[in-house]
């Protein structure tokens, strides 16, 4: 349903520019050769649908487990487990919960999945029908990191953040590129405002088309933001190489602040499928 | 009930119509046949007034000192368009009512505002304040009424938004807005603050509804056999698309309820729960529980069928007697603070420092409360709440005094060790009477004392009276 919508878009931008470059020709006789480049991503290289309860796919998803550095980077309040308790595959869903426990020295508990090692992809359509926590404190995220992140760091890998959610504005998503020379405060990200539904009432679907020299941000059939290297303050270090996704729910932090004693626990982040897509 | 007295009304000569229609050409029911609907325009104040009953506002009563002269429109402080609705708050002296308030009813039979989710406007006014509003009301009825008690306005304009709890149940509603304000926020200064863009909206970014009873407590009760006890604390929030909370009270007609035990007891539309009967196989309890639209709301009432006579003290359950106070506030010693508040919609005692206090109703300073003659209950009924940490050596020395202040006074006291209760729970005690060591009459008690010494420090009571089984 998605791709069929994405795909009458590009096709009618087609026949736009072709009906463009048609007049162009009768008048000036330009090279037809310059018309614009778009990519289609029709084939389905990853998908999964969390059809078998239990455990999520060990042959799709690894996990990061602990509080990492300074929480994450991001001072998170969290510690990161696999335990059922905080993510499982459930009624055809992927359930991550966030759980206000004392644990290995933290106030929550929750889970970060990744699929590095497992799947990684150099461009393509990367999407996940989300219905998300809200309240302060909760970060919902679905984000992409650089492969070659353990040889030349971050955030020289380069960040795509697919779609990132403060509990506290339960209508505002956004999408973000980092890198070098725009990372943290200083990534280019735009906001989306739902103006009649929300993140936490609906499932939406997030996504990306990325390709070469661009990146697309989506929220259900909405095109809301295209980031590419003019966009950026460094190098464009999204053509380099392949991708892994991450799918987290984090507790606190410097994007939505801390909880606060009317935020809910626990909560969950439900997961309907992930789905790739690569160019035909 | 009233709905469909109505709706047959408008039935009844279309049917009419439609039997002359097929007697006389014989043909089917016409397509445009459509059964008692009514308008769902939401607009009620846009630039005029939308729809409204000619007086367009129907104030309070005066003789409740409602001012039935701050009323008017404003063509020049407007958020949007050409006019906005201007309220003057008056002073509590003002000799022509110390308050304003009123509703707005639709001038036909009512509205489908079954497709909406909010009640919206932009408000502000000419110093912070606080007011209340609300729809629902239409002074006859006001069964589906909705309120919030304290709306902030500031100083600037700013979109307001009350959820509809349940917007299936107003498929025809006449009472489109209520506000009520004094100055009890601006300390007796009078002000002004208006209205506009005041509609109906289905605005799609309201979410997290949490319909509560009881104040979302789970509350038991004894109650007896044919007598009725209704539900309160309803309310009804939601989050707003700017992540805050908003709690509404919710009229009883809005929640759909369900009892655990029909054998025991019942409840009606209205909220109210009737103990029906002794119940089945020993079993004399019932589980009231409430939901809207599907929902289950938090709260619950655990009613035991009993066969008792009751002198009340304390209860949302039982008639209270009249008390003269529920702190006497003996100084210089008594250090507690506290009495009677409403904890989300439950009435309890809340004390805190407490030292020592009593519940006095003796007559106090020449006052009409008598004592309460307990000669023939047996026992005393009472919940502890200790709002802090127990500790085993804790206690509460409760004293019951007959023929208080008089000479030929007596008083019986019992202990209740800290073994006994805990922290942040309610704990119910039933005591013999006989237990009170001392009490040798109880024809005229008058007092109740409660002693910690400040060991418990910060208690909550609640459900407390006298009681005999028949």
């Amino acid at each position: 349903m998605k791709n069929r919508n994405l795909n009458i878009r590009l096709k009618s931008i087609l026949i736009c520019s072709g009906l463009c470059a048609g007049l162009m020709g009768l008048i000036t006789n330009c090279n037809p050769d310059e018309t614009q480049n778009v990519t289609n991503f029709n084939t389905i290289s990853m998908q999964d649908e969390f059809d078998i309860d239990g455990a999520p796919n060990p042959a799709i998803w690894t996990y990061d487990i602990g509080t990492g550095n300074n929480g994450w980077g991001n001072a998170e309040l969290q510690y990161y487990t696999d335990r059922p308790e905080n993510v499982v595959v459930e009624n055809g869903m992927l359930k991550i919960t966030a759980i206000q426990e004392d644990f290995e020295g933290s106030g929550y508990t929750s889970a970060r999945l990744l699929t590095q090692g497992l799947f990684e992809q150099k461009y393509g359509r990367f999407e996940a029908r989300m219905k998300l926590p809200y309240g302060k404190g909760m970060w919902p995220a679905f984000w992409l990191l650089g492969a070659n992140i353990d040889e030349i760091s971050w955030p020289f890998c380069g960040e795509i953040d697919v779609m990132e959610n403060g509990g506290s504005k339960p209508t505002i998503v956004s999408g973000a590129v980092h890198g070098p020379g725009y990372s943290a405060g200083n990534a280019i990200v735009k906001e989306y405002e739902f103006t009649d539904s929300r993140v936490d009432s609906e499932f939406h679907v997030y996504g990306i088309e990325w390709g070469p020299r661009y990146i697309n941000y989506y929220v259900d059939d909405v095109l809301y933001n295209q980031i590419t290297p003019e966009d950026v303050t460094g190098d464009w270090v999204f053509d380099n190489g392949p991708f892994f996704m991450i799918i987290n729910l984090a507790v606190g932090g410097v994007f939505d602040g801390n909880p606060n004693e009317n935020t809910v626990f626990p909560q969950t982040m439900y997961v309907d499928y992930v789905r790739v897509y690569s160019a035909d | 009930m009233k709905n469909k007295n109505l709706k047959y009304s408008i039935i009844l000569p279309l049917v009419g119509l439609i039997s002359i229609v097929m007697i006389s050409c014989e043909r089917g029911f016409s397509d445009d046949v459509d059964l008692a609907t009514f308008p769902t325009n939401g607009d009620i104040y846009i630039d005029d007034p939308v729809g409204l009953t000619d007086e367009f506002f129907t104030s309070f009563d005066p003789a409740t000192g409602a001012n039935t002269n701050g009323f008017g429109t404003d063509n020049n402080e407007v958020y949007e368009g050409s006019s906005s609705i201007r309220i003057d708050v008056p002073a509590p002296d003002d000799p022509n009512g110390g308050y304003i308030g009123g509703i707005f009813k639709d001038r036909g039979e009512g509205r489908d505002l079954s497709g909406y989710d909010a009640l919206t406007f932009w408000a502000k006014a000419s110093t912070s304040a606080t007011i209340e509003v609300g729809f629902g009301s239409d002074f006859i009825e006001d069964k589906y009424a909705v309120g919030v008690s304290d709306l902030v306005l500031s100083t600037a304009w700013k979109k307001y938004i009350i959820p509809i709890p349940d917007p299936s149940k107003l498929v025809q509603e006449r009472g489109l807005f209520l506000f009520a304000a004094g100055t009890q926020s601006t300390n007796g200064a009078s002000y002004s603050f208006w209205i506009d863009e005041l509609r109906f909206e289905s605005l799609g970014t309201l979410g997290q509804p949490r319909p509560r009873i009881l104040g979302g407590q789970d509350q038991t009760a004894q109650a007896n056999i044919d007598t009725s006890v209704p539900l309160i604390g309803l309310t009804y929030t939601a989050n707003l698309p700017d992540g805050q909370d908003i709690t509404v009270s919710a009229a009883p007609s809005y929640f759909d309820y369900e009892t655990s035990n029909p054998f025991v007891a019942s409840v009606n539309d209205l909220g109210i729960v009737t103990v029906d009967g002794p119940g089945q196989g020993g079993d004399n309890t019932a589980v009231i529980t409430a939901s809207i639209g599907g929902i289950s709301a938090e709260g619950s009432l655990t009613i035991e069928a009993v066969d008792i006579d009751v002198i009340s003290i304390f209860s949302d359950v039982f008639a209270n007697v009249p008390v003269d106070n529920y702190n006497g506030f003996y100084e210089p010693f008594q250090t507690t603070l506290g009495g009677a508040v409403n904890e989300n919609g439950n009435n309890i005692i809340d004390y805190t420092m407490l030292n020592f206090v009593a519940i006095e109703f003796y007559g106090r300073d020449g006052s009409d409360v008598d004592p309460i003659d307990a000669t023939d209950m047996t026992h005393l009924h009472i919940e502890f709440r200790v709002n802090e940490t127990v500790d085993a050596s804790d206690y509460i020395n409760m004293e019951l005094h007959n023929n208080f202040t008089l000479p030929n006074g007596i008083s019986g006291s019992f202990q209740i060790l800290g073994t006994e209760l805990l922290s942040n729970e309610w704990v119910e005690f039933d005591i013999p009477l006989s237990s009170f060591n001392g009490l040798t009459s109880r024809d005229a008690i008058g007092m109740m004392l409660f002693v910690t010494d400040n060991n418990i420090a910060n208690l909550s009571i609640d459900n407390i009276y006298f009681y005999a089984e028949n």
